[in-house]
């Protein structure tokens, strides 16, 4: 699986034109979604819909599914139908304590042994949309080592804490901000909310920008236009690659000539500068 | 003085018998402006003779049907119908069909209830099916002679020149009806805007047309001309344009100077729109935009980004004010276009023309006449032409409408074929053409573009798509699909 979740497109799995176009709009990851959008009298029909076209067809992208909540009369038939599909990640909501992802790892794990499955190979991203979730966050991520990634729900998160939607998603400011710290913290990947602003590009733009500023690695997102400029934030332009070869080369030069200190430019290189160069210039590989 | 012995004087020389006789004045009083019913009889329709008509009113068009009206009644029968095209509205015209007064066609489209009717098997003779370039190459060797060419005029003046700039029912340029008014035995002007005095921006000119004739309305504003047309708001088309613009760019043939074609579909504009802000970054500026116009194309024009336009077809309003009063927008001729028989048409300079298709074949020919199921619903047009002129063809194409697959083993009908195109773009990948080695060893190692071999995108179709079952149509075919060097590529059958 690559490392690389800049983008995680939702598809609703209810609907075989957007399946079979998902792929086409270049996102890192495709989830294909079993809850929000489907309604609740077409959930069997996106199972088999969804069964039906992955056992069939792989797209060139991380493969994740979004299962419904645990408390929910779905989520049982949903992991029947989900695991023999091998993705990547379920996209797990409504994640609010450590023990909702211990179950579903036990379960994924169970099922992974009927089905002759290598253990631990599905992956978990989960999905933090209550104010209890945003105060778990860290516990969340370290609860099981098939977490990769957290993410905030902003609507429903929104409603639990009485919050009103605004234009610049201030209200979100805090919980994106912990949740990022916490996903750091815990070794996983942070993963902006869903911006379903798809008409204003500038604004949308700037909110993305705004949680790469927060420390976020990439963005869920549900239009594809969206896709592309995702993309663009979260991919190191060529000055930004041509730096960061600088800085690598500069260390090592100072490295061979055993020399203290590391200077580009004029300027102090520290560690920290290296590592985020390194980091970047490994990320180009993926 | 007239000597009185001029008769004997000039015998022996080789002006004898050339004396002028006297009252050789001629016709300055005569008027060109007649009743339908005046002209009919003056040219001489008879039965089994071609009629034309351009299409330029595209779905506005009403000059067909009120000449047929008088055709009809006259009692005349057993007509040929040569149009430029057909459009949805003349849908209208099948009465004429029935009772006989068209027994033949000869247009690069036709579609709706006329097509179920060529498709049915109802016409006396097969329907001929050209590009724009080959009817133009038709009518200029004679090889289709027209009798009759009435011609849909948005403006003429008592003398019969014509423009399509002005009036109520303005369509733009005339280059459809070119051949016709230079080639036809007579040439009528049919208007709803006769003027007085002499225009002072003509397309056709008096020296062109025998007979004017005056109607209430030639056309529908509505159906003659597009509303503006934008950037596709489909993201799947946005992705197919975006590695279009790609493709394109790292190709030889996107350069400073260059020329080219975008058609005014969605996907081509989108296209369009990337290219252009590919020149913007570039400082490029294109020598010369060739083919139809649309308010996009204006706005490039007047950006200075393409620096002349020569257009043989206006999509919307804007275009065909641009037309009028931009003399870097330059009216020509369809022969001038597309005719592969004149010297130097127009489609032979550009350097790429980005072209649609409703279907594809792992042979690169491409289909944009009939659907899936063999219906008659598009028409050639220009897209044989363009693609054998310009130097780099780009089809661009949604790999699947629907459920359908569009990438086929062979297309359903063959119209222009996949030796004079090089690269298919679709949304899920980008296949160039093997004949142009150059071209796949330029492209493959674009990191940018998902580029796969015909074959696997073909496989690639099936999978998403499911098996395919064969269409199903009869034996007996109703109409030959010309090249436009006058070879026969396809045939259409009946249904």
């Amino acid at each position: 699986m690559k490392n690389k979740l800049r983008t995680m497109f939702f598809v609703p799995g209810n609907s075989p034109k957007k399946i079979a176009k998902a792929e086409i709009y270049g996102a890192d990851s495709i989830i294909y979604d079993l809850e929000d959008s489907v309604s609740v009298y077409e959930k069997d029909a996106a199972r088999d819909l969804i069964s039906c076209f992955l056992q069939e067809h792989r797209p060139d992208a991380v493969i994740g599914i979004r299962i419904n909540p645990m408390d929910t009369p779905y989520f049982e038939e949903d992991m029947e139908c989900v695991v023999p599909l091998c993705p990547d990640f379920l996209r797990v909501p409504k994640a609010e304590k450590a023990e909702d992802i211990i179950k579903i790892d036990e379960i994924l794990t169970r099922k992974e042994k009927e089905l002759g499955l290598e253990v631990g190979k599905i992956k978990i991203v989960a999905t933090i949309e209550t104010a209890l979730g945003v105060y778990n966050a860290f516990n969340i991520a370290k609860a099981s080592t098939r977490v990769i990634a957290v993410g905030l729900g902003a609507e429903d998160f929104c409603a639990d804490m009485g919050m009103k939607r605004s234009e610049n998603g201030e209200e979100l400011a805090f919980a994106r901000n912990y949740i990022s710290l916490s996903a750091h913290a815990a070794g996983v990947m942070p993963a902006d909310y869903v911006n379903s602003n798809f008409a204003d590009e500038e604004a949308f733009l700037e909110d993305v920008r705004r949680g790469k500023q927060m420390g976020f690695a990439g963005k869920s997102c549900i239009h594809p236009n969206q896709i592309p400029l995702i993309h663009s934030v979260y991919t190191p332009t060529e000055k930004e690659i041509a730096h960061a070869r600088d800085v690598v080369r500069v260390y090592e030069e100072a490295m061979r000539n055993a020399s203290g200190v590391v200077a580009l430019n004029g300027k102090m290189v520290d560690m920290p500068v290296v590592i985020r160069a390194k980091e970047l210039l490994a990320s180009l590989e993926e | 003085m007239i000597p009185d012995n001029l008769e004997r004087l000039l015998a022996k020389t080789r002006w004898a018998g050339k004396k002028a006789a006297v009252g050789i004045a001629g016709r300055k009083s005569d008027t060109k402006v007649r009743s339908m019913e005046y002209i009919l009889d003056a040219v001489g329709l008879k039965d089994g003779m071609t009629i034309s008509f351009h299409h330029a009113l595209r779905n506005g068009d009403q000059v067909m049907r009120r000449v047929l009206e008088k055709i009809s009644e006259k009692g005349i029968r057993d007509l040929t119908l040569s149009a430029s095209s057909l459009s949805k509205v003349q849908d209208c015209l099948l009465p004429f069909f029935k009772a006989g007064v068209i027994t033949a066609i000869d247009t690069s489209g036709c579609r709706g209830d006329l097509g179920k009717y060529v498709q049915g098997g109802n016409l006396k003779d097969l329907a001929i099916f050209r590009s724009h370039g080959g009817r133009a190459r038709a009518i200029e060797s004679g090889e289709l002679k027209i009798d009759v060419a009435f011609i849909a005029a948005p403006c003429c003046d008592i003398y019969g020149n014509i423009n399509g700039v002005d009036g109520d029912s303005a369509c733009g340029s005339l280059g459809y009806a070119m051949p016709d008014a230079a080639h036809a035995a007579h040439v009528v002007a049919v208007t709803d805007n006769l003027v007085e005095k002499p225009l002072d921006y003509v397309s056709i000119p008096q020296t062109q047309v025998d007979f004017i004739t005056e109607v209430e309305c030639i056309g529908d504003p509505r159906g003659i001309a597009t509303g503006s047309i934008r950037v596709s708001k489909s993201p799947a088309e946005l992705v197919i344009a975006r590695y279009a613009a790609e493709v394109i760019a790292a190709t030889p043939y996107f350069h400073d100077n260059m020329i080219f074609q975008f058609g005014s579909g969605g996907i081509a504009i989108s296209t369009a729109s990337y290219i252009r802000e590919l020149m913007r970054e570039k400082n490029y500026t294109a020598a010369a935009g060739v083919g139809g116009v649309s308010g996009f194309h204006v706005d490039m024009l007047e950006e200075g980004l393409i620096e002349t336009f020569f257009d043989p077809q206006d999509f919307d309003l804007r275009a065909i004010a641009s037309l009028r009063d931009n003399p870097k927008h330059q009216e020509i001729s369809v022969s001038d276009y597309a005719n592969p028989f004149v010297k130097s048409p127009y489609v032979d300079l550009l350097d790429f023309t980005v072209l649609s298709a409703t279907e594809i074949d792992v042979d690169f020919n491409v289909n944009v006449l009939t659907d899936s199921y063999g219906r008659l619903l598009g028409a050639p047009g220009g897209h044989p032409d363009s693609a054998a002129g310009a130097k780099l063809t780009v089809i661009t194409m949604p790999l699947l409408r629907g459920r359908l697959p569009m990438l086929l083993d062979h297309v359903t009908t063959c119209v222009t074929p996949g030796s004079t195109v090089d690269i298919l773009v679709t949304d899920y990948g980008v296949a160039v053409n093997p004949q142009r080695e150059d071209l796949l060893e330029r492209l493959s190692g674009n990191l940018k573009l998902p580029l796969w071999s015909i074959e696997d995108l073909r496989e690639k179709a099936k999978k998403l798509a499911g098996p395919e079952n064969r269409i199903e149509h009869k034996e007996e075919i109703c109409g030959l699909v010309e090249y436009r060097d006058g070879t026969i590529i396809d045939v259409v059958h009946n249904l």
